[in-house]
């Protein structure tokens, strides 16, 4: 029993990282967390711009921007984690279309992750209200060297939003083709997400 | 060398306003009403980062009484409507009079009741009194600098901080600063 339980945390200390054959606990913890992250974001996003309390919308909104940078900074991350990691490949059962079609989604999902955050702060870097930006009170976010205007700031908040809804479209688009693989086909797609154990290895 | 001496003149006759306002305060016994047109109250709050956000407010009423003989019984009231307030940002000054800050419609008033005035030096003053807005009272001073009397006006220089947090104004602390500086020129006419 007690051997058991050592084997069983070297068994965890060795599954950080990604193997040729599963996902690491790094990887499955950086996904589910951005995943969070990401939909409350466009949840928060939604909400804060249609509140009748002025001092909630504001108060929302900077943890809305806080959320942001904190998305930024575990995307690029992920991004650089992913690189420098072995990537297990698809099941076998997957169809040719998949094969070919998922990576590009997963690109513009990596892509959509850095790009929504960028615009947003690229927006309260050219805003005319000039808020300041302080990541959950911590430090101060200096603004992105862009001019400040009116019609800039237009410009980013409509980027921003188009972002967030396509962005959330291929989230569901994800979250279905995810849950397609475990209901429907079977496989270990999701689950290999989940525990780095319940993969198939 | 002529020049000289007239310069030195002129240097020395400045240096001498300060004795001859002095005595101008005795003089400006009386009952001022503040009038909007020589006056003005500005405000700053610094921002994190650097940098501060002003404003001012256009609509404000009140009196300044000089006791004749004793200026600590002298008194100010002034009554400012916080509607008005204008930061030259119109998305700004809707957030301000909204009830994340001011609540203008609600609390249509911000008052300023002197419960003793104390005077620092020749053309100075210590006023202190008590602030109401948005339903709270609390103490708060302000130092006042005689600028000038002419006739029947007379014009003071008034600063002071007050912290917004006191008052149910905290939005935006730390991003904002809680400290306010008041910046104002209040220019009374006699009657």
């Amino acid at each position: 029993m007690e051997e058991s339980s050592v084997q069983c945390r070297s068994h965890t200390m060795q599954s950080i990282t990604n193997t040729a054959t599963r996902y690491g606990w790094a990887t499955i913890l950086l996904h589910w967390l951005i995943g969070i992250i990401f939909i409350g974001q466009f949840a928060l996003g939604f909400i804060m711009v249609r509140l009748t309390s002025q001092r909630t919308a504001f108060e929302l909104i900077q943890l809305h921007k806080s959320l942001g940078f904190l998305l930024l900074g575990l995307i690029i991350l992920r991004i650089a984690w992913r690189l420098g990691n072995a990537m297990p490949p698809l099941p076998a059962s997957v169809g040719a279309l998949e094969r070919r079609t998922a990576p590009l989604a997963h690109l513009a999902l990596y892509a959509f992750q850095i790009t929504l955050p960028l615009s947003g702060w690229a927006l309260v870097s050219v805003s005319t209200l000039e808020i300041p930006t302080m990541p959950f009170n911590l430090f101060v976010m200096p603004n992105l060297p862009l001019a400040e205007s009116d019609a800039a700031e237009s410009f980013w908040a409509a980027a921003h939003w188009y972002l967030a809804y396509v962005g959330i479209a291929l989230v569901a688009l994800h979250v279905a083709a995810a849950l397609r693989h475990h209901f429907l086909l079977r496989d270990s797609v999701l689950t290999r997400m989940i525990t780095p154990s319940s993969g198939g290895e | 060398m002529h020049a000289r001496i007239l310069g030195f003149a002129t240097f020395a006759a400045c240096l001498a306003v300060p004795a001859a306002a002095a005595v101008a305060l005795s003089d400006a016994a009386g009952s001022y009403t503040i009038s909007p047109a020589g006056s003005s109250i500005r405000f700053t709050i610094g921002k994190a980062g650097g940098g501060g956000f002003d404003g001012a407010f256009a609509h404000f009423k009140g009196t300044i009484r000089i006791d004749n003989g004793d200026v600590g019984r002298s008194k100010v009231d002034l009554t400012i409507y916080p509607e008005s307030v204008g930061t030259g940002q119109s998305r700004i000054d809707a957030f301000l009079r909204s009830d994340a800050v001011f609540d203008a419609a609600n609390s249509p008033e911000i008052q300023f009741r002197s419960t003793s005035v104390t005077r620092t030096g020749d053309t100075s003053a210590l006023v202190t009194g008590r602030l109401t807005a948005r339903g709270k009272t609390f103490a708060e001073k302000f130092t006042a600098e005689l600028n000038g009397l002419k006739g029947g006006t007379i014009k003071f220089h008034v600063t002071g901080k007050v912290l917004r947090s006191r008052y149910g104004m905290d939005v935006g602390t730390p991003l904002y600063s809680n400290v306010v500086d008041f910046d104002m020129t209040l220019t009374g006419k006699r009657g």
